[in-house]
């Protein structure tokens, strides 16, 4: 057994909630150098030099890449060999996100109720997904994300006829609809199988794998790279003004379901991610 | 060739821009989102006056972050404009004439826009830290207890956009319908 202090817990998130918000992680800044030698469209290619540029500069200056510092997701594997001590792990969690947006000058967003609307300013809380693994490692997971890119979030319960054409249908047309208004070019996160709230959970976590690591399964990959093609046929492009460039990646996440179901659930991130990984 | 677009705006200038042409825009901006607007429109519904003079102004859907030390602004990029959707007729049949943010607009907008004459600009979303260096003064005009959602002063110099949408309609957004 290992004892790991949530005091350690509490500094790990609030340096990671920093170095999320003001470094691209470096798939992404890759993803976006290929777009724009890729990009036939002048304007569209010019747009990506000016996001490009805005990420050399978040970083010398240590400033947020977008003023939308977002709602934080800390996704926590714990190994089942850890034992937690010194105080409540959700509050050591939350105590790093406000020290983290404080010391960073991140914008908080986040309101205390979605009816009354009064800012916490602090940016907490955040959302914790806590996930059991093995061994005594704790790994820690931040991903703030802007709400351009969430709001234009879909979930389909399909029906099992429906099947791969019938999904597929679907991913394509929720970033249709989304034109513009996620940032694009965007990440896309599918989820597909389990229920209601295992989709949309999957289609987080396939956002959090990095945009040059296609899915293992090799059926996977193949629906992510067919998807990928029909999305930037769209012609949607960079900041919704026309291109070639519409998303920088598909990944997308499975898991069995029930005999009556096919749950597909989408979720977008802007070009902006923000993610960053600690271990303990 | 790139237009220059200095509040208060004149018909004269904005019917020259077309869906698609680049704008610098200089000079006064008001900095407003969400909360901002739903404070505006239940002033001016109780019959109150807004609490600056809109005629001619430029309206910018942000919600910046807080100023770093040695800095006037935070990153500042613009926020999705379809969210205003609902508080922008009032605005523009009170003299709002251009408006920046990111994404397309409702047909109702589109509309009000036709009818009162007035511009809608793109700037690069995500592109906080770039647009910043933009601002170079910021004052706090009304509502400071919304904290990064109060409506703002802003001067700015050679702040990019395109022509998202013009006074006639004309949009550069991708229309599936």
């Amino acid at each position: 057994m290992r004892i790991v202090d949530v005091e350690k817990i509490k500094e790990a998130v609030s340096k990671a909630v920093i170095t999320a918000n003001t470094q691209l992680p470096a798939d992404v800044l890759e993803g976006l150098q290929k777009a724009r030698d890729l990009e036939t469209v002048p304007r569209a290619r010019r747009l990506l030099e000016i996001i490009l540029e805005n990420a050399r500069q978040a970083q010398e200056e240590g400033m947020p890449l977008c003023q939308d510092t977002g709602l934080v997701t800390v996704h926590i594997e714990l190994g089942q060999e850890v034992h937690l001590d010194g105080g409540n792990v959700y509050q050591a969690i939350n105590q790093g996100v406000r020290e983290g947006y404080k010391a960073g000058y991140f914008r908080a967003s986040m309101v205390k109720d979605p009816l009354n609307r009064i800012n916490t300013g602090d940016n907490t809380p955040a959302i914790v997904h806590l996930e059991l693994t093995d061994g005594e490692e704790v790994v820690i997971t931040v991903f703030p994300k802007g709400a351009g890119s969430e709001n234009m979030s879909r979930t389909a319960m399909l029906k099992p006829a429906e099947g791969w054409a019938g999904a597929r249908q679907f991913v394509v047309e929720t970033v249709r609809i989304a034109n513009a208004n996620p940032c694009p070019p965007i990440i896309v996160g599918v989820g597909m199988g389990g229920n209601l709230e295992k989709a949309c959970f999957l289609a987080k976590k396939a956002l959090l794998r990095p945009i040059n690591r296609p899915h293992p399964d090799p059926k996977i990959a193949e629906k992510e790279a067919e998807l990928l093609q029909a999305i930037n046929q769209l012609g949607i492009g960079p900041q919704g003004l026309g291109g070639d460039i519409t998303a920088l990646a598909v990944n997308m996440e499975v898991y069995p379901t029930h005999i009556a179901s096919l749950p597909v659930a989408v979720s977008l991130n802007c070009h902006s991610t923000r993610r960053a990984v600690v271990k303990i | 060739m790139t237009h220059i677009l200095r509040a208060p705006l004149e018909n004269s200038i904005l019917q020259q821009l077309k869906a698609g042409d680049e704008v610098l825009v200089q000079g006064t901006v008001y900095a407003a989102r969400d909360a901002a607007h739903q404070k505006m429109i239940a002033a001016l519904e109780s019959g109150d006056q807004l609490p600056f003079d809109i005629t001619g102004q430029i309206i910018y859907y942000v919600g910046p972050c807080p100023a770093p030390p040695g800095r006037i602004i935070g990153s500042a990029g613009p926020t999705t404009s379809s969210r205003m959707d609902v508080y922008t007729p009032a605005l523009l049949a009170r003299g709002l004439k251009a408006m920046i943010g990111k994404g397309d607009r409702s047909q109702i907008v589109k509309d009000a826009m036709i009818k009162y004459g007035a511009v809608y600009l793109a700037a690069v979303g995500g592109a906080g830290v770039y647009l910043s260096r933009r601002i170079t003064s910021v004052e706090i005009v009304a509502y400071p207890e919304l904290g990064p959602e109060a409506l703002l002063k802003m001067e700015f110099k050679d702040f990019p956009c395109i022509v998202a949408i013009d006074n006639q309609g004309n949009s550069v957004y991708k229309s599936w319908t």
